[in-house]
């Protein structure tokens, strides 16, 4: 592997997590269950797709084959996504969305600050532009965990649910793929080794102070990073892509 | 109604030196919500630096009935406007 074919690997990894939750998120739009949290879960959509465009453009420049953002976004495969699985799960209720949103904004945020100071200068740019946003998606999602967990019986219960539901798909988060070691080893990209212990010291003190019960170990989930993705995944890439798939280059 | 979060007015700072002025309401299950929903209703167009929430039962608000006995005497006091002075071209904001 190259360092450049690992850049434009890993920036396209990092669009298609932005990019999927962005697409999930959107989902509430219309569908919020009250108007101000419609167009706060709204927003974070929008911020997640800005952050998907950012990553795209530095992957097809640098790429240099001539394909746009729209091409990555709209014309590639399942097996060519590589997000991770927790983020193609389905909304299913509020909890689900807000237990998904915080299992992944406390791995978001520390891998931003990390990227932020990486030596390629692009993948730095887009980390410290995206760490404003990913600092609120954060303190929105802690937020919400402690008032549902820390609620009423009902509130509290459905957010238990969700988040023994969702567990088993945090693990991927922090689990190294054979490119994230090479960008590792480049310096370019975090040892997640290292921000495990950031995520679960993060991730155990809000759980706490929603008065949540943490699951206990469990099989961990993976593939996604890999481009192995489970049932919902195709859903998703379906309505996303359908106009473009039926009437390519179609334009707004 | 009872189940209905409580309903907060929204004042925005929308630049350093400018006071905070009512931009409109919403409803939040308590203060930090309330900041947290007025900075996704309120400010996604950039509209302020600031904001402040108050819980829309602590306003206290004049009466309708009572305004002409409130404001109506205030109508023929121009005396009162600064109208009368001459105001240096740098003095802003009034």
């Amino acid at each position: 592997m190259d360092r450049k074919d690992a850049i434009v690997k890993y920036a396209l990894q990092m669009g298609d997590h932005a990019l999927v939750t962005g697409q999930r998120l959107s989902e509430w739009c219309g569908h919020g269950p009250v108007l101000e949290q419609d167009i706060a879960i709204t927003n974070i959509a929008l911020d997640h797709v800005g952050q998907t465009r950012s990553w795209y453009q530095f992957a097809a420049e640098l790429e240099g084959k001539g394909r746009t953002e729209d091409d990555l976004a709209y014309m590639r495969t399942e097996p060519e996504y590589r997000n991770v699985l927790l983020l193609e799960q389905p909304n299913t209720d509020w909890a689900h969305t807000i237990v998904r949103q915080f299992l992944y904004d406390v791995f978001n945020y520390y891998l931003h600050e990390n990227l932020a100071h990486s030596p390629e200068e692009g993948i730095a740019a887009i980390a410290r532009k995206s760490l404003k946003e990913i600092t609120y998606h954060l303190r929105y999602s802690s937020e919400w965990m402690i008032r549902l967990g820390d609620g009423t019986e009902l509130s509290r219960q459905k957010m238990q649910t969700a988040l023994d539901n969702l567990w088993m798909f945090s693990g991927e988060l922090t689990q190294m793929t054979p490119l994230e070691e090479f960008l590792a080893t480049l310096g370019i990209a975090p040892d997640l080794a290292a921000i495990k212990p950031l995520y679960d010291e993060k991730v155990d003190e809000i759980i706490g102070e929603a008065t949540l019960k943490k699951p206990g170990t469990t099989f961990m989930q993976s593939g996604g990073k890999l481009g192995r993705h489970t049932e919902y995944m195709g859903f998703i890439l379906a309505e996303m892509q359908s106009l473009q798939r039926q009437l390519p280059g179609l334009k707004w | 109604m009872k189940k209905e979060w409580p309903l907060w007015e929204v004042f925005i700072r929308s630049k350093n030196g400018l006071s905070h002025k009512h931009a409109g309401s919403l409803h939040a299950a308590d203060a930090e919500m309330a900041i947290e929903n007025a900075r996704d209703v309120y400010t996604r167009r950039n509209e302020g630096v600031s904001l402040w929430v108050v819980e829309s039962r602590h306003i206290t608000a004049s009466n309708p009935a009572e305004s002409e006995s409130l404001f109506d005497p205030a109508m023929d006091k121009v005396y009162r406007h600064p109208t009368f002075y001459e105001l240096p071209d740098e003095v802003t904001h009034i």
